[in-house]
Order: C-alpha cells, then sequence, then structure tokens
C-alpha cells in the first residue's frame, strides 16, 4: 500500500512507536522521564500500542523478559537515560544470560551533549555492552523504523538476546518529520544465524546413538526457545530414551512422563545425575553445559560420547568438549534426525536398553524427590505440591532465586513448555514478580503463580502498585522461612551454621502489606490451613493473593552435588553422601 | 600459542570497542591490535595478535563471530601468511656512536628518517621477531623512545580475506 502512496509523514518519537506497531508489539513496559518524553507524547497519541507503567525499571524488563519466556517472542522495555537506563542493566544482564529476546529502548541526552556530562547523561552503550547480543545508538532520525527492525531481527534470530537501541532526545523531536516506511525483512552480510545442521554430522549423531547402550537425553532452554519441544519428546519417546531437563529446560519433555528422569545438575535428581555419570553417549540437546550442571568438568561423565546440538557454536566445547558437534537450531536439526531415523529404523540394542532403564529405575529408589512429612511443620516441598495439585499442574510459574526456586522446579511437574520462568543463568532475585506480571498481562485467563520468598519478595515489591493499576491478578506463593534459604543453607553446610547477614530481621507484615496495596493477604502457618488457603487463593480469580507462607526454616535443597566433585557426588539428606 | 586474527568487521562506531571488550571481559590475551578502514570503506580490517591453547583461541574465535559487526575472520597462523610491523625508534647518536647506529639499521634494513644533531630516528619494518632483534642489536645505544604499530597479516597466495 506505501508503495503506491506517498509515506506518511511522522517525527521520529511516533516512527518508533509506529514501528512497535507493526512489529506485532502490544504491550511496552516502561517509566517516562526527561530524554523519553516525545516518545511518551508519541505513545499518547495512539492506542494500539500500551504502555505498561512500572514501578521500577528493572520491573520493566522482568515484565519484557517473561513475556518472552512464554511467548517466544521479543518483550519491549522503555526507559529514560541515565538512572532509567542504570535500573534496566539488571533485567537486560537477566535476559542475556537466559538468552531471552527482547528490545530495550533507551532515551539518551540531546546529541549534541553526549560526552558532556550532561544531566542524566550514562554512556549507555557501554555498560550495556558485555550484557547484550547488540546494542545501537539512533545517529539520524529517518534510520529508526530500519533501526527497530533490525533490533528485533537480531533479537528474535539465531541464538536470542536482549538488544538495546539508545535514542538521543532530539532524534525524537515533534517538529521534525521524515517518511514513515517499515522494512519488510532485513538482511545483513556480518549475520546471518540460521543454521540447519550439517547433514553429515546429524547422521553420525544419529548412529551414535543408536549403538548406543546407556544413552541419555540431556536437554536445555534451547528447546524451549527453539519450539522444538514436540520434536524431542517424539525422538525421545521413538527410542525409549531417558530424558533429563536443565532448570532452563524443564517443560521441554512432560515431567510426569515415566521416561523423565528428572532436573539435572546441582539440585538435579539422584537418578538424572547417575544416568549421566554412567552414561555411555549423552545426547545434549539446547544445554550448554553449565557449571550448575556439570560440578567439576574434569571429572564430568568419563565413559561418556558426547553429541552436542546448539545454535551458538561457542556454545559448543566450551566446557565440556563434544565428540560430535551439530551447529543449528534444535528444531530443524531433530526434524531431520527424526526423518533419517525413519528411513533406518531403530537398531537400539533392547536389551542393552532394558538393563539401562532397570539400573535406572533402582536410582530413582534411592532419593525419588523424598522429603520429611510432618503435621507440626510446614515443609516448602510440602506446598510446592499442594500447587501444582491446585494448579492441575497446568500454571505458569515464575520463581526469584533461592531455595524456593529449587523447590519449585524440583516438586512442580511442569509438562508444557514455556511455563516454567526463572533466572537460570544471572539467578536474579526480585525476578519472580515482575515475570508473573509480564506473563499475566499477556495470558490474562492463565494461573500464574509466583514462587518466592521474603528476602526476593522484597526485591521488586513495589510492583504490588503495578499489579493493582493493571488488575494483574497473579498468586503470589511466599515461602516465608524469615532466612535467605539458600545463603544459610551454605552456611550451614560450609561455615558451621555461622549465619552471616542471612536472617531477614525485621520483615513486613506481609498480610498488611498486600491490603496496603489494595490485594488479598493471607497469612498460612501451619500445614492443616494449607489446603483451605489455596482453595481460597485459587478461587479469587481475578485478585491478586499474597499467601504468606511460613516454612520450615531449617530445610535444605536436596540432592546438592558435593562441590568439586563428579557429577554422581550428592549429599542426599543432612546426614546421607553418596 | 601466537596466533594472528585477522578480522573484516563493518566500519561502524562502536564495534572495535566491542573487539575489545571481549577480551577484557573473557579474559584473553591481546599482545598487539591492529585495525584500519580497507579499500572498501565500510569495512575495517583488523589484525589481532594473541596467545593461548587451542581450545582458547577456538572460544576466541568463535567469540568474534558472534559479534554482529565481524563480518569475516580467519586464523592466519594457520597457513602460510606474511606479517609485517613497523617500529620507529629514537636513539641518542652524537659523535662516534653515529657510524655505529648507522650501520646497525644497514644491517636491519632500517631506514633513517629523522636526523637531528644528537639523535637518529630510524625506522623497520619486519616481523615482530625482527623488531625485537632490532632491539637488542641496539644495546649499547641510548633509546630515548620506540613505537611500534602493531602487527599487519595476510595470506600468501590466490587465498584472500574479502567479501
Amino acid at each position: 500500500m506505501s508503495q503506491q502512496h506517498q509515506p506518511e509523514l511522522l517525527s521520529g518519537g511516533a516512527m518508533l512507536i509506529r514501528a512497535l506497531r507493526d512489529e506485532g508489539v502490544e504491550f511496552v513496559y516502561g517509566y517516562p522521564g526527561g530524554a523519553v518524553l516525545h516518545i511518551y507524547d508519541a505513545l499518547f497519541q495512539q492506542t494500539e500500542v500500551k504502555h505498561v507503567l512500572v514501578r521500577h525499571e528493572q520491573a520493566a524488563t522482568h515484565m519484557a523478559d517473561a513475556y518472552a519466556r512464554a511467548s517466544g517472542k521479543a518483550g519491549v522495555v522503555l526507559v529514560t537515560s541515565g538512572p532509567g537506563a542504570t535500573n534496566a542493566v539488571t533485567g537486560i544482564a537477566t535476559a542475556y544470560m537466559d538468552s531471552i529476546p527482547m528490545v530495550v529502548i533507551c532515551g539518551q541526552v540531546m546529541s549534541h551533549l553526549i560526552g558532556d556530562d550532561a544531566f542524566q547523561e550514562t554512556d549507555m552503550l557501554g555498560i550495556s555492552r558485555p550484557i547484550v547480543k547488540h546494542n545501537m545508538s539512533v545517529r539520524n532520525p529517518a534510520d529508526i523504523p530500519y533501526m527497530v527492525k533490525k533490533a528485533f531481527y537480531i533479537a528474535q534470530s539465531g541464538r536470542p538476546g536482549p538488544v538495546v537501541l539508545d535514542i538521543p532526545k532530539d532524534m525524537t523531536m515533534p517538529n521534525q518529520k521524515f517518511p514513515y516506511e517499515y522494512p519488510k525483512d532485513i538482511k545483513l552480510r556480518s549475520y546471518n544465524p540460521n543454521a540447519k545442521g550439517h547433514p553429515g554430522q546429524i547422521k553420525k549423531a544419529l548412529q551414535t546413538l543408536l549403538a548406543a547402550k546407556k544413552p541419555v537425553l540431556y536437554s536445555g532452554g534451547g528447546v524451549i526457545l527453539g519450539q522444538a519441544s514436540a520434536e524431542l519428546t517424539e525422538l525421545a519417546q521413538q527410542l525409549n530414551l531417558p530424558v533429563t531437563n536443565t532448570l532452563m529446560g524443564l517443560g521441554a519433555y512432560p515431567a510426569t512422563d515415566p521416561q523423565f528422569i528428572g532436573m539435572l545438575g546441582m539440585h538435579g535428581t539422584y537418578e538424572a545425575n547417575q544416568a549421566m555419570h554412567n552414561a555411555d553417549v549423552i545426547f545434549a540437546v539446547g544445554a550448554r553445559f553449565d557449571d550448575r550442571v556439570t560440578n567439576a568438568t574434569k571429572k564430568f561423565c568419563p565413559n561418556a560420547t558426547i553429541i552436542h546440538i546448539d545454535i551458538d557454536p561457542a556454545s559448543i566445547s566450551k566446557t565440556i568438549m563434544a565428540h560430535i558437534p551439530i551447529v543449528g537450531l534444535v528444531k530443524p536439526v531433530l526434524q531431520e534426525m527424526l526423518h533419517q531415523l525413519k528411513k533406518h529404523g531403530n537398531t537400539l540394542d533392547q536389551a542393552a536398553l532394558g538393563q539401562w532403564w532397570h539400573q535406572i529405575k533402582q536410582w530413582r529408589e534411592v532419593h525419588g524427590g523424598r522429603f520429611e512429612h510432618r503435621t507440626d511443620l510446614l515443609k516448602p516441598q510440602a506446598v510446592i505440591e499442594a500447587v501444582w495439585r491446585h494448579t492441575k499442574g497446568d500454571a505458569y510459574v515464575t520463581s526469584d532465586v533461592g531455595q524456593h526456586q529449587m523447590f519449585a522446579a524440583q516438586y512442580y511437574k511442569f509438562d508444557k513448555p514455556n511455563r516454567w520462568i526463572n533466572s537460570g543463568g544471572l539467578g536474579t532475585m526480585g525476578f519472580g514478580l515482575p515475570a508473573a506480571m509480564g506473563v499475566k498481562l499477556h495470558y490474562p485467563d492463565a494461573e500464574v503463580v509466583c514462587v518466592t520468598g521474603e528476602g526476593s519478595i522484597q526485591m521488586n515489591i513495589q510492583e504490588l502498585s503495578t499489579c493493582k493499576q493493571y488488575g494483574l491478578g497473579v498468586k503470589i506463593i511466599n515461602l516465608n522461612n524469615g532466612y535467605l534459604g539458600m545463603v544459610k543453607q551454605w552456611q550451614d553446610m560450609n561455615y558451621d551454621s555461622r549465619y552471616s547477614s542471612s536472617y531477614m530481621d525485621s520483615l513486613p507484615d506481609f498480610v498488611k502489606l498486600a491490603e496496603a496495596y489494595g490485594h488479598v493477604g493471607i497469612r498460612v502457618t501451619s500445614p492443616e490451613e494449607l489446603e483451605p488457603a489455596l482453595e481460597r487463593a485459587f478461587a479469587l480469580k481475578d485478585k491478586l493473593v499474597f499467601l504468606d507462607i511460613h516454612v520450615d526454616p531449617k530445610e535444605h535443597v536436596y540432592p546438592m552435588q558435593v562441590p568439586g566433585g563428579a557429577m554422581n557426588d550428592m549429599f542426599l539428606s543432612k546426614t546421607e553422601r553418596t | 600459542m601466537r596466533h594472528i586474527i585477522a578480522v573484516l568487521l563493518e566500519n561502524e562506531s562502536g564495534a572495535l570497542a566491542r573487539v575489545v571488550g571481549l577480551f577484557a571481559q573473557r579474559g584473553y590475551n591481546i599482545d598487539s591490535l591492529t585495525v584500519a578502514a580497507t579499500e572498501d570503506p565500510t569495512m575495517s580490517r583488523l589484525t589481532l595478535v594473541t596467545r593461548g591453547d587451542d581450545q582458547v583461541i577456538e572460544q576466541i574465535t568463535k567469540q568474534l563471530h558472534k559479534l554482529i559487526e565481524v563480518v569475516k575472520l580467519t586464523d592466519l597462523s594457520e597457513s602460510a601468511h606474511i606479517e609485517r610491523e613497523l617500529m620507529m625508534v629514537k636513539v641518542k647518536a652524537s659523535g662516534a656512536q653515529r657510524e655505529e647506529v648507522k650501520r646497525n639499521a644497514d644491517i636491519f634494513r632500517g631506514q633513517i628518517i629523522d636526523v637531528s644533531p644528537t639523535t637518529y630516528t630510524i625506522q623497520v619494518v619486519g616481523t615482530s621477531e625482527k623488531l625485537e632483534a632490532f632491539i637488542e642489536a641496539m644495546e649499547g645505544t641510548q633509546i630515548l623512545e620506540t613505537v611500534r604499530s602493531g602487527v599487519s597479516g595476510i595470506s600468501r597466495g590466490e587465498k584472500a580475506l574479502s567479501l
């Protein structure tokens, strides 16, 4: 249409908003300030792109990030220069570590003032450089549509990641207008990310997998990001492979399926870590052999041939040498594998595989996710199991960082991808509540639960106000043990229980606090109060309910890998060690 | 151990900072770095001398590739190549010393490019090794100042790093 007609003349600010609309953006999360006033004025003059006003810029980034994790599309953040931008830094780093597509638009001082230490000036390109996939500054307002397109393209393709677009205030002047046209597509000579995987390598990988006697499929966040959960599940089920997921990969394979052997790594299941250590072939799909998975790399899986699919070549053989590397997007690679498997048939040694499964089932009985059930004390694990039951295993669950995060990962059985939303790489406290908000905003009919602790929740508690403004009925499960639980656990295990600054003194009355923000607060202090409280909370469909649940302060997360050990060196309880 | 990596990158502001930042963030060494625009003004060519075992070098090249502005790169030290570095050395040269300095410069095919009553400035071009050898040969002479361009490298034969 715009080819026949004269393109519309728009200001830089209006072009930016129009470009977001043309990119299909529904919500922008942000906070206004001097350098972005022109942009906010352009936002005001249209209705298609809606703005969500947070109470702190960090929350805006986590909302956008969580939306991306749930939907697969880039989330958009709009903040002003200086402190607005620096407040967004933690959220950008969070997205970067977990490869989450995000476009962060930062205001900047007038271009002629850059470098003069002007009011609210910060070198945001410099600050964000190590924590973005890419960043750019607008030098000419006419470039804005192209740069927005480029930002989304880079953020969403290949290994996704955050892109920062820095816009000096004079680039968005309302009185300077330019012909607007949104590019249909974009090509960069220096960036061509979509790889299908080398067919020869894929063949070799399949042959190796089919020759295995003790195979393990180890999959990570790449399967979720690459929307390849269906292919992964099909391949695993056709070959009857044991499947373990990383923290970032939970939900890629249904957790209630018997082939699922649980999460692996530092707080992985006994059977997953044993299976990895004893495997003869490890088939790694969209996972990056993070240090929270491998434990000591020198002792990692001594007998395994490693097949590794990843879109990012730098993730392959970075910490653990891959014998059969495949650079490619997991979805087309797995499709090709399924195709080749169909041609060649399943030639796995079924007797050996049967024995392997027998062994894994024995391991499963050693720990099996057990925890102590008490009638006088609430166990955090029991709370998560109850939440799982009450939400029929179908909620979006966000978390903060610490013990509660691990309990949620271990005891909420995710059967679907994109449902478990947590900061795995950076480990950002304060992530959970804004993340839940970002999901709830886009999926208002879905049950969205934030599993948090009294430490983490206070890092972005001000967002209870944003929840009220936008009617975000998320359910907050505050596992309150009065301590920074994971810090305390390490202090118990390694510092003779010297609780240096891990006791949370002077906690607020969370019930009153929730009420002060206009929400519902419920306190749970004993096991018998839990069920009725959850029932009431989930029955209050559109309300934000803050459940302040007092749990056993002495509880630890187990299994736990012994630092410096192999995958299968684990503490199984306070008194048992492998 | 020593590798010469040649990189073609978009001639955009911030691109060099990204390359340098990458080395700083990930703890890689830079022995020398030289960069300038190519015959195509939209592209810069960067030559980087670094050290590391095979795994480190592999990570360096992969991480460089990930930078959006990096168009192409090659590890020149993996095949036949030529490397050159330019050095200017200002030395004290008076009396009988002047002859001695001149002789040394000639041996290294250096050129005296600036003269004052008490100093010579000598330009030497070659591999980094040759430049170091020259400095050693000047041992008896008082060096006032040296400046080195860093290594530039190019493949031998028809092989070329271009679009």
